[in-house]
């Protein structure tokens, strides 16, 4: 990488002479140096406007525990989706790391079978919220009688987020060195007692920011969850009965279009949260990197 | 004995666990099929999909405008996007120093993070107005969706097509720097198209995030199902009309709205399909 920064100092010192008859160089050039800043230019504007439009509208009254026509609380939301959050993750974690273990630890690298559980992951990743949605709002509320609820909703994004821990999982245990295996086995440890002493400690860092991405997703996701958890404005008695989640309280603001400024605020409490999820990944990818000497 | 019993139960179990995912879309196929086919074999999948009206009023089902709708907001996300995201791709996987690149990478993760919605009602209250002090109109339709859209897939651009520059060998790279190109040279005529399936991907990758993103089309597309006739024109995309009549609809128009969604849905596993069959290739 030494070389690449000294590579870089030569050529702006002599970017003058560097581009001399080189106009399609020198284009390219720019673009390159200008598509960047556009791209932090946009998370930029994005994020100012945002809090500068929502900042001034945040008040106690958003906070208060029930929502009324004149609060617009968003309280009964954030608890929906933190009970929402817990569920999904509840459902989904062991699912993702157990399939992530017995991809990577059991099965037959050369196995057909392998490849057609990836192609199905894959597949699922590649499923837009709209039909997760759909899907939900077809198996649990109307085949099974459960109408809008927060485990109907929990169990679609369960199913949402599964190819992503099971990635991250695999990626994680992947990265464990064979030698832990193999000294873990000489020792006279079993197969179970080495994924769960050896391998699962050692790949906890990259499975919690797997985690944790999930996390950015349950709490932003709109799409999948208004025609499976519904849209009622409070905290319900029971995982059965329905409750919106914070960007769904954000997308009814948005279309009664009745509480504009409540809605630029609930954009606040959304982006400061998805904010806290990024840094704590990026802080556990750190961790990741610092105890493997990268 | 007990401890070979348990190993085994457990292999079972970790078994057990990674169908999970082939048994979910077993039963996302199912769902959608069973209670969208019908609507289909009733309206008539020719007068379905070619239709050009939708009144559900009058039991009228036709999606072709939301399925051109669809298609033309994907391919001016792609548009917008792909050349922003492939040219910071480049900066960062050959430009940048390790400093800015510890800034740049978590910030193209958190374009990734933001909640459509978000961008959805970025587009709403600060692109709208501009598109329309400046074109006139309403400032929704295909041009507003489009740029939010763009700006959405921009991560899943950045990152693929990052990983894809970086995993050619350096050598090529240097090979053409010695054999006296400049540096943009070697990078536009040796390494992209040596990474092109790579890139190739990502954009795939990008298209599907583009045709199935809901939320943020939503509030910024203008939802009228008519043919487009110009990029300003108000459009109504497949994944808008689930959202919009899902929450009201019974019987047949329930069951087009579904249908709406199988619609959708071929058109995400022949973008599966086509990504699987570039990944072998670029192995």
């Amino acid at each position: 990488m030494t070389s690449e920064t000294s590579v870089n100092l030569i050529n702006s010192d002599q970017s003058e002479n560097r581009f001399k008859n080189k106009t399609g160089s020198l284009i390219l050039y720019i673009l390159i140096h200008l598509s960047s800043f556009v791209t932090i230019l946009i998370l930029g504007i994005l994020l100012f406007f945002m809090l500068i439009r929502g900042i001034p509208y945040i008040s106690p009254k958003l906070f208060e525990f029930n929502y009324t026509k004149e609060n617009v609380s968003m309280m009964p939301a954030i608890i929906n989706t933190l009970i929402i959050t817990i569920i999904t993750l509840v459902i989904a974690i062991p699912v993702g790391v157990g399939a992530a273990i017995y991809l990577v630890e059991y099965a037959n690298q050369e196995n057909k079978f392998l490849g057609f559980i990836r192609l199905t992951t894959e597949t699922l990743s590649g499923i837009p919220s709209i039909i997760y949605g759909l899907f939900g709002f077809l198996m649990f509320a109307i085949s099974f009688h459960w109408g809008y609820s927060l485990l109907g909703g929990a169990l679609t994004l369960a199913i949402m987020i599964l190819p992503v821990i099971i990635r991250t999982t695999e990626e994680a245990l992947k990265s464990v060195p064979d030698t832990y295996r193999e000294a873990s086995f000489g020792l006279g440890a079993g197969k179970l007692r080495t994924i769960f002493s050896v391998i699962l400690p050692t790949a906890l860092p990259g499975i919690l920011s797997g985690i944790i991405l999930s996390i950015g997703r349950i709490v932003g996701e709109t799409a999948a969850l208004i025609y499976t958890s519904g849209t009622t404005a409070k905290v319900p008695s029971s995982i059965m009965g329905s409750g919106r989640t914070l960007a769904v309280h954000m997308y009814t603001l948005l279309s009664e279009g009745l509480y504009m400024d409540q809605a630029y605020a609930t954009g606040v409490v959304l982006i400061i949260i998805v904010l806290l999820i990024n840094l704590s990944s990026e802080f556990i990818v750190k961790i990741l990197s610092g105890t493997q000497d990268e | 004995m007990s401890q070979t019993i348990k190993e085994n139960l457990m292999r079972f179990i970790f078994l057990v666990t990674a169908l999970v995912s082939v048994l979910a879309v077993l039963l996302i196929c199912y769902f959608l099929f069973i209670n969208g086919i019908p609507a289909l074999a009733k309206i008539g999948l020719d007068n379905f999909i070619f239709g050009k009206e939708w009144d559900p009023t009058n039991n009228i089902y036709g999606i072709f405008p939301m399925i051109i709708a669809s298609i033309y907001v994907t391919a001016g996300a792609i548009i917008v996007g792909v050349p922003i995201g492939l040219f910071t791709a480049v900066y960062m996987a050959k430009y940048c120093s390790n400093k800015i690149h510890r800034f740049l990478k978590p910030a193209v993760d958190l374009l990734a993070g933001i909640p459509s919605i978000i961008y959805g009602f970025f587009g709403l209250s600060a692109l709208v107005p501009i598109i329309r002090n400046i074109f006139g109109g309403s400032g929704k339709g295909i041009l507003t969706a489009s740029i939010i859209l763009g700006i959405m897939i921009l991560p899943t651009i950045i990152s693929v097509s990052e990983n894809a520059i970086r995993a050619i060998p350096e050598t090529l790279y240097e090979g053409a720097l010695g054999l006296g190109s400049t540096k943009e040279q070697a990078i536009f005529k040796v390494i992209i198209p040596a990474a092109s399936s790579g890139i190739f991907a990502g954009i795939v990758l990008g298209i599907g995030r583009a045709i199935g993103e809901t939320m943020a089309v939503v509030l910024i597309a203008g939802n009228s199902v008519s043919m487009p006739t110009s990029p300003l024109s108000m459009v109504r995309t497949m994944t808008a009309n689930i959202v919009l009549e899902m929450g009201y609809a019974t019987g047949l128009h329930r069951e087009a709205l579904i249908a709406t969604g199988v619609v959708l849905f071929v058109f995400i596993l022949i973008i599966n399909i086509s990504l699987n069959l570039i990944r072998r290739k670029a192995l």
